[in-house]
């Protein structure tokens, strides 16, 4: 057993590290919070954007001349993944869980023969990425100095992306993101953004019929390179909630571990506290007897 | 009859303004300057620099953006924008930031003409705030 010393000292470093992990549980709490709502805020600009884009896409007449951001390249032969992570650990499984989606794509993708390249945002995925997939890896851009997600750093990666698809680099584009539903929960999404695929168009098919100043296919063509940084702000806002949200609970949960674990070791520690007084006791009774 | 109609701004970040009492919002589409009034057809436009009015019962207002799109059906108009500011907002240094920054764009180079246009376009909306 281990002596009364090893035992205080055990005792007093796990209690620290319950102090370390209920702080960062508090901070990820507020920092939830704040993420949570400009979440929230974003929300109406990606949808309106996305009924505006899908009542233009089933207004205009001439498919054929459609822009390329809008049906493709008519290849799939290359694809583009842009793999959203956090820049930060300790958030339980936010960061694998979205590697582990994307890693059963990739192989789904190599598997077809097709060829792959990959974009990382945030450190962590980059991390974990480059041991299988490094050469693969086109660009690793990290946005560890901006506090908070803001459209600018967004606007940033579409750009890059728009780029690599005009000079014809890549077929498909696809991101993936951590989609927030509440604290415990974070779903890890694949959504293809090049060539955009409407989710639920049948619902949408009302023929309302709307004039256009100038002509569809050159507001078109104006703001499907805004959808892209649009799609890629609300995955970069919905991705910050997830990972506050993440860090929260792995967090929490790390504390009541940790307060389970003081327990055990005091009960362990007074035992043989116990077992010591009690062994010097038989040891001055014996003594006083064989007098 | 009422002659308003809802107007929403919003931006990436929010939902900038939501109003239900406007009775006219001047835009600056692509095209020229565009006034909507209730009942206007739907139209589906996109902005340049300039500058929108807004008039209302609780007071006019105005509001510089840099781009956008406009929508307008069954009497909602929806701005959509990245960059809005209150010209109530705009004090003389933040004007003269965002000119000093439109006419450092414009001297560089490789830009195609549309932006080059729409950044003299922005230039002279700036001048114009003062």
């Amino acid at each position: 057993m281990a002596s009364l010393d090893d035992l205080k000292k055990r005792i007093a470093s796990v209690k620290s590290t319950q102090k370390i992990t209920k702080a960062m549980k508090m901070v990820a709490a507020a920092k939830l919070r704040r993420a949570q709502e400009s979440a929230e805020k974003g929300r109406p600009y990606s949808e309106k954007m996305n009924n505006v884009i899908l009542n233009l896409s089933s207004g205009i007449s001439d498919k054929e001349n459609a822009p390329k951001l809008l049906s493709g390249t008519g290849n799939d032969k290359i694809h583009l993944c842009v793999v959203m992570t956090s820049d930060r650990g300790l958030c339980g499984g936010f960061n694998s869980n979205i590697i582990k989606k994307a890693k059963s794509f990739f192989s789904k993708i190599l598997s077809d023969g097709k060829e792959l390249k990959i974009i990382t945002v945030g450190s962590k995925g980059n991390d974990q990425l480059k041991r299988m997939y490094g050469d693969k890896i086109i660009e690793n851009i990290s946005f560890k100095e901006s506090k908070n997600a803001n459209y600018f750093d967004a606007d940033m990666v579409g750009k890059i992306v728009i780029d690599k698809f005009e000079s014809s680099e890549f077929d498909i584009c696809t991101i993936f993101y951590n989609q927030f539903k509440n604290v415990i929960t974070q779903i890890p999404q694949a959504q293809q953004i090049i060539p955009l695929k409407s989710e639920d168009s049948e619902e949408n098919t009302l023929e309302e019929s709307y004039e256009f100043e100038p002509d569809e296919d050159e507001i078109l063509s104006n703001l499907l390179p805004k959808n892209i940084s649009t799609q890629i702000f609300k995955a970069m806002l919905e991705n910050s909630a997830s990972e506050q949200g993440s860090r929260m609970s792995a967090m929490d949960n790390a504390t009541r571990n940790a307060g389970e674990m003081v327990d055990k070791l005091t009960i362990e520690y007074n035992r043989s506290r116990q077992a010591a007084i009690t062994k010097e006791l038989i040891e001055i009774i014996s003594g006083a007897e064989s007098l | 009859m009422s002659e308003e109609f809802k107007i929403e701004i919003v931006n990436p970040e929010k939902s900038f303004l939501v109003k239900e009492d406007v009775s006219e919002v001047v835009v600056p589409a692509y095209e020229g300057e565009m006034g909507i009034l209730k009942d206007h057809i739907s139209i589906i436009s996109f902005l340049k620099p300039g500058i929108i009015k807004i008039t209302s019962k609780s007071g006019n207002e105005n509001y510089y953006v840099e781009d956008g799109i406009v929508e307008f059906k069954n009497n909602n108009l929806s701005i959509l924008t990245s960059s809005i500011l209150n010209i109530a907002d705009i004090d003389k240094s933040k004007q003269q930031n965002l000119l000093k920054r439109a006419e450092e764009e414009s001297v560089k180079g490789e830009i195609s003409d549309q932006s080059k246009y729409l950044i003299d376009q922005k230039i002279e909306v700036l001048k114009t705030l003062n």
